[in-house]
């Protein structure tokens, strides 16, 4: 962890047509933070993601990735930059005609030159590191939920990305599994020293976790604040504090 | 004994010494990169090393550079290997992270259940398998059948609880929407049947007679048939995809469970909207392809456009008319109630609905194909 600029948001604005959901957003996400987007139901968090991991081009604005704007350079270059990410999505977007072993083998396979009783071993591991250990034959169809929405997680970790993005890590799980999801990635920030991102507005997880983070108005479709949240509760913005203390201040 | 094993030499590949330091004790040194673009080593590898007498394997991993999850499988299995053989593995050479990981690891106990067999099975399995697929299959038709009689009998009785505006959403849907693709199949399926009869009548120069052919053939069979299949595909396949995407999202448990029969809410209007439009696109489709006949043999075999009316006129009654149009309205049944019972049968993945749509579109095709022919029986015993 050197802290370093990992990741820049310039001047973005996110529009669906006319429709403005977030504008002007300006914020530094460095190595080694556990960076927090939180924001009230429809303020434009899961958008935002959708324009950092590249699959919706912002209407003004870009993404810089060490240095390099994501939305201007070649389609090989953004690939990439795209090998660089792993992705969480809010369902676990599990392959459905796969099973949890090759949901998660699919990615080794392609990028790496490992042999088939590594990845198998591989596979195994982060599927323990979830809590799924065993379950490597299921289909998704036949999981819960959160089993789900972690093999997702097993799934985004699979290549051991340099920036790991996670929609929504902790709805939907039980509190004892959703803390030692939390406990996962700092472990991760901290041997692997994976900066992650987290869409979130589960209170225990943003103050659990977060290291840094930015939050967006559903009014004023901008960023009202930035930093750690655990200070924002003391000092930031009373729209911060009012949503970081359930609405107690 | 100590044993090295410089795989590659250089700081970006991977090092693995073992040496016996104690009678029961074997370290292993770890250096270089232990990384996922690395060719990493078997953990079964250490162990074949190991000799008689070993009870203990510690770890040194001073010159190691860079790991991530590749050096950590290789420390489950081996830890794995470790437990089976009962030996002792002490971690306290590993770097913390690692140690930290491989806790969280073994946190979880692995669901020793869970594990499936991957066994193939065997051909004699698989047709036995699908023998008893297709039986218990059957009654789940059967029963099907049985539910949308029940909700006819309550829409009869004006007990059946579904939204007119649905209804016209789906004719709206299954007809007009569907004339363009109707259009163009019924005038080319006119153009071949009139091509085919003047192929076989001009050798008696009795052109006059390709109205008659096609006419009949239009109106009667082929209107409905290839009416039918188009709407197989394009609707039948559209209904299960609708319905099974519902299962998907627990649409359909959901009326369950406020007591409100899915089968009146979704298939009902499904099922009308269909056996109401199907006979009248089966009456368009066979206009459409009297008129290809009518350009075909006008233009390529020199029968006047106003004999070519006239015998059309004389070839066809009521009868005819009233034929095409129940074969219309079976077909129409058949796809609505392949495309519903596919669409309900449906598992909960995405997967799921691509299967169900086309089982529906199969499942239609093939209703469309034996109705046809059992109607074609019976209207001939009957001398229709």
């Amino acid at each position: 962890m050197n802290g370093a600029p990992h990741i820049e948001i310039r001047d973005l604005t996110m529009a669906y047509g006319e429709f403005v959901i977030q504008r002007d957003l300006n914020f530094v996400v460095n190595k080694g933070d556990i960076f927090v987007i939180m924001g009230g139901n429809g303020c434009g968090k899961t958008t935002l993601m959708r324009a950092l991991i590249g699959l919706q081009r912002p209407a003004r604005g870009t993404v810089f990735y060490g240095g390099e704007d994501f939305w201007s350079v070649e389609p090989d270059i953004q690939a990439r930059l795209k090998r660089r990410l792993g992705i969480m999505f809010q369902g676990g977007a599990l392959w459905s005609s796969l099973t949890l072993a090759e949901n998660i083998a699919l990615p080794l396979k392609e990028y790496t030159a490992l042999s088939a009783p590594r990845i198998a071993e591989i596979v195994s591991f982060k599927l323990a590191l979830v809590g799924l250990g065993g379950f490597e034959d299921f289909y998704p169809a036949e999981l819960s939920g959160g089993m789900k929405k972690r093999a997702g997680l097993a799934r985004a970790m699979a290549l051991d990305p340099d920036i790991l993005v996670i929609d929504e890590p902790s709805s939907g799980l039980d509190p004892l599994t959703a803390r030692r999801l939390d406990d996962l990635i700092l472990e991760l920030r901290d041997s692997l020293e994976t900066t992650i991102v987290v869409i979130t507005h589960e209170l225990a997880s943003i103050l659990g976790i977060g290291t840094n983070s930015v939050f967006l108005d559903t009014e004023t479709h901008t960023m009202i604040n930035t930093g750690n949240p655990k200070e924002a509760v003391a000092s930031g913005d009373p729209k911060v504090r009012h949503f970081l203390t359930r609405g107690a201040e | 004994m100590t044993i090295t094993r410089p795989q590659n030499s250089g700081e970006k590949q991977w090092r693995l010494d073992t040496r016996r330091i104690d009678d029961d004790l074997l370290e292993v040194s770890c250096g270089g990169r232990w990384c996922l673009d690395q060719d990493l080593p078997s953990a079964g590898v250490i162990l074949a090393e190991g000799g008689d007498g070993l009870r203990r394997l510690s770890f040194n991993t001073a010159q190691l550079s860079a790991w991530d999850s590749g050096f950590l499988a290789f420390l489950r299995a081996l830890l794995k290997l470790c437990a089976e053989r009962g030996l002792t593995l002490e971690q306290a050479g590993l770097p913390k992270g690692v140690r930290h990981l491989l806790a969280m690891a073994a946190a979880v106990p692995e669901q020793k259940v869970a594990r499936r067999s991957s066994v193939g099975q065997s051909l004699f399995f698989q047709v036995g398998a699908a023998t008893v697929e297709f039986f218990r299959g059957a009654p789940e038709m059967l029963h099907f059948l049985g539910e949308i009689t029940l909700s006819l009998g309550r829409l009869f009785s004006g007990r059946a609880r579904f939204r007119l505006s649905d209804l016209w959403w789906e004719i709206e849907e299954v007809g007009p929407r569907a004339l363009a693709i109707v259009s163009v199949i019924s005038f080319l399926v006119g153009l071949i049947l009139a091509y085919l009869g003047a192929d076989q009548l001009r050798l008696v120069g009795a052109q006059i007679f390709i109205a008659d052919l096609v006419a009949i053939g239009m109106v009667r069979e082929v209107g409905a048939l290839m009416t039918g299949i188009i709407i197989a595909g394009r609707t039948g396949a559209a209904f299960a995809a609708q319905l099974g995407t519902m299962q998907v999202n627990e649409e359909i448990d959901a009326f369950k469970t406020l007591g409100i029969s899915p089968v009146d809410f979704l298939v009902l209007p499904r099922m009308l909207a269909l056996m109401l439009m199907v006979p009248l696109l089966t009456l368009y489709a066979a206009f459409v392809g009297m008129l290809a006949g009518m350009l075909v043999s006008t233009t390529i075999f020199d029968v006047g456009m106003f004999e070519y009316y006239t015998e059309t006129l004389r070839a066809l009654d009521v009868t005819h008319f009233l034929v095409g149009l129940s074969k219309g309205s079976v077909y129409g049944g058949m796809v609505a109630y392949a495309g519903c019972l596919r669409g309900m049968q449906c598992g909960r993945s995405a997967e799921s609905v691509g299967k169900a749509a086309t089982s529906a579109v199969v499942t239609a095709i093939l209703l469309i194909t034996i109705s046809a022919s059992l109607m074609t029986i019976i209207f001939y015993r009957l001398g229709i």
